[in-house]
């Protein structure tokens, strides 16, 4: 029996994702974090956008909903206002969350409201066949830079920072049980949270950069590419060009969305 | 009776959601329906309800979706612009059986257009959001009184057949102001919650006339909701061999709202027992056109009039009752042609006429003049 089975919905394996895909861990790290918690699971809401991540959320046992792609953020903006109750937890991607879903990102960030936003940052649009996404980094190739991508990523975590989250911490799958922390900092945290994870893609981050497809080498590749936030400051930035640079950046606290709509319920009453 | 007021049709419209039990608004400024956000944004916390403005409509409509999840009656209010931008939330919410009500003070097209009034998202409203295998509902309101009245019938509508209920305004009706009554009492439909235990719950299972019982977000059904083909529990069909029901899950979206479309559908109709001509309208010009059919009346013209209430699903049938003994009809609408190619498939062997513009809305001169021509 798994260990998660009473989140898991076992009904639904055989699962669809790529073998060795991150998508397993990192729904594994946002269910373990809930279930350490001991958060009411009737109180829990997992949304999703569209692309790989977004369909993990189909295979945990909460209230919850593949959305529309790079709409998920706005979704739970709904949810969370209308029942400041819940604990709304998105799962987004690169693409998803930061591409066509960017703006709703920003703004989330920017308001403050109480959501817990997970990342998987697989450095490519994946499910569609490994094009270019706005975290792809500079030169490589992808299914639609067939010449090596021109254009900088986004630092994602330095935008969230700007944008007015009150947590933002960076990962990858080689790091669980930070990653598990920081989810769980993430939700306990009353205000915008957002945890990027750089998860393994073999199929197209590991064949088109790492010459392959094995999710070992993969991992041991984030492994070795991971540098400590802290340690990189001591690091020329000529020599941390293409590594991956984790840590947590922001832990703030300010005033959050729902919790100003309620001072302001009690205001008009009296 | 009720208490009587004088106001705006955009505001009659906030009063009717209030009325009708919306308690979550989330809109984008957009003229002409900037009047309702405006009022929701005080109203809602009067009644214990929440307003947000969102970044865009696309987030407005995501987080009506999102909203309606919890349990509460939600909705947006845009015009053509964002109705557009809006089409792809729409869609999501029919998939998905969540009900809500869009309410678009309809302004000149295509794009940017003008903030002029028009009639030119009627094929949109019925056909905007991607494949078209659904079928809407969308209300058309010709006085300050059905913003009122049309908007407690959207959410009832749409909380009976979780679906998103457009009421399709115009800046003329939008921006007119006139009498409202308010009634004493109002007839109020609340959503179904599911009566069996979590563990026998399929969110998706019901008979092809009816939509299913809806559990919150919060209540421990642990549902789970996509736009992708799903099962009847509520899951991606990933195999058509395997799960054949799929075309029977994806058919009673449709089919619940055709096999009730004498409830759903409302018209209103004046002298058509004897008419020879019958002009046939809804919203604003149907104001136009009422005056013209008195005036003509009075001069001794066997006119008729017939306004649309529901715009779709379109009633056939109905049209063919009323226009029975017509020699003429007329179809009065302010865009190149919408409602007339229904009417016009409603009656193959009669003549049917468009009096169509462009801008703004009809006038009773127009409409006389046009019956004058054809008698």
């Amino acid at each position: 029996m798994h260990l998660l089975s009473n989140i898991i919905r076992t009904e639904r394996l055989p699962h669809e994702f790529c073998p060795g895909c991150a998508i397993g861990q990192i729904y594994h790290y946002a269910a373990k974090a809930v279930e350490e918690l001991g958060i009411d699971m009737d109180k829990v809401v997992f949304l999703s956008g569209i692309g790989c991540n977004s369909r993990g959320v189909g295979y945990v046992r909460f209230d919850s909903a593949t959305t529309l792609h790079g709409r998920a953020i706005a979704f739970a903006t709904g949810v969370k206002l209308a029942n400041p109750n819940l604990t709304v937890i998105v799962v987004t991607g690169d693409g998803d969350g930061a591409g066509i879903g960017c703006n709703h990102l920003i703004h989330a960030a920017r308001r403050n409201i109480d959501l817990t936003v997970i990342l998987y940052n697989n450095r490519v649009y994946a499910s569609t066949g490994g094009q270019l996404a706005p975290t792809t980094p500079y030169g490589m190739h992808t299914s639609t830079t067939p010449y090596g991508n021109l254009e900088e990523p986004f630092d994602l975590c330095s935008l969230m920072a700007a944008a007015g989250a009150v947590y933002v911490a960076r990962w990858t799958t080689a790091h669980p049980y930070r990653a598990i922390s920081s989810i769980k900092k993430g939700i306990l945290k009353k205000g915008f949270s957002f945890i990027e994870v750089v998860g393994q893609c073999p199929t197209y981050f590991g064949r088109y950069v790492l010459n392959t497809t094995d999710p070992a080498k993969c991992l041991k590749w984030l492994l070795e590419n991971s540098v400590m936030k802290e340690s990189a400051s001591n690091i020329p930035a000529k020599e941390l060009s293409g590594k991956i640079i984790i840590g947590e950046f922001v832990d703030k606290d300010r005033p959050e969305l729902t919790e100003q709509y309620k001072i302001l319920r009690e205001k008009l009453k009296s | 009776m009720g208490e009587t007021f004088f106001m705006s049709g955009n505001d009659a419209c906030v009063e009717g959601a209030i009325a009708a039990g919306c308690r979550f608004f989330a809109g984008y400024p957009i003229t002409p329906a900037n009047e309702i956000a405006e009022r929701m944004s005080r109203r809602m916390f009067e009644v214990g309800g929440t307003f947000i403005q969102m970044e865009d409509e696309i987030a407005s409509i995501c987080a009506v979706i999102g909203a309606s999840w919890t349990g509460l009656k939600a909705m947006t209010a845009t015009s053509g612009p964002g109705f557009s931008l809006m089409q792809e939330g729409i869609g999501y919410a029919i998939a998905t059986e969540t009900p809500c009500v869009i309410v678009n003070v309809q302004r000149i097209g295509p794009s940017t257009g003008s903030i002029f009034s028009q009639q030119g998202d009627v094929m949109q409203a019925r056909w905007g959001t991607h494949s078209g295998c659904y079928e809407s509902i969308v209300l058309s309101p010709y006085s300050v009184q059905e913003m009122f009245s049309l908007t407690i019938e959207s959410f009832n509508l749409s909380e009976e057949f979780r679906v998103p209920v457009i009421l399709l305004s115009e800046a003329a009706i939008g921006h007119l102001r006139e009498r409202l009554v308010i009634p004493d009492k109002i007839n109020i439909v609340n959503r179904r919650k599911p009566t069996v235990s979590i563990k026998d719950f399929k969110p998706f299972e019901a008979l092809e006339n009816e939509a299913p019982p809806m559990a919150s977000f919060g209540d421990g059904y642990r549902v789970y909701y996509t736009g992708h083909l799903h099962t009847v529990e509520g899951f991606p069909v990933l195999s058509l061999e395997k799960y054949p029901l799929a075309e029977k899950v994806l058919k009673r979206i449709s089919s619940k709202i055709r096999l009730n479309i004498h409830r759903i559908s409302m018209f209103d109709a004046k002298y058509v027992d004897d008419a020879k001509v019958i002009i046939v309208s809804y919203g604003s010009s149907a104001r136009a056109v009422l005056r013209a059919v008195n005036e003509a009346r009075k001069n001794g013209i066997k006119a008729g009039y017939v306004r649309l209430i529901t715009l779709w699903p379109f009633n056939h049938q109905k049209i063919r009752e009323l226009c029975n003994y017509a020699d003429v009809v007329i179809v009065a609408e302010v865009n190149n042609g919408q409602i007339l190619y229904e009417v016009q498939k409603a009656l193959p062997f009669k003549n049917v006429i468009p009096l169509l513009k462009l801008v703004d809305t009809h006038t009773p001169i127009e409409v006389l003049a046009k019956i004058r021509e054809v008698i």
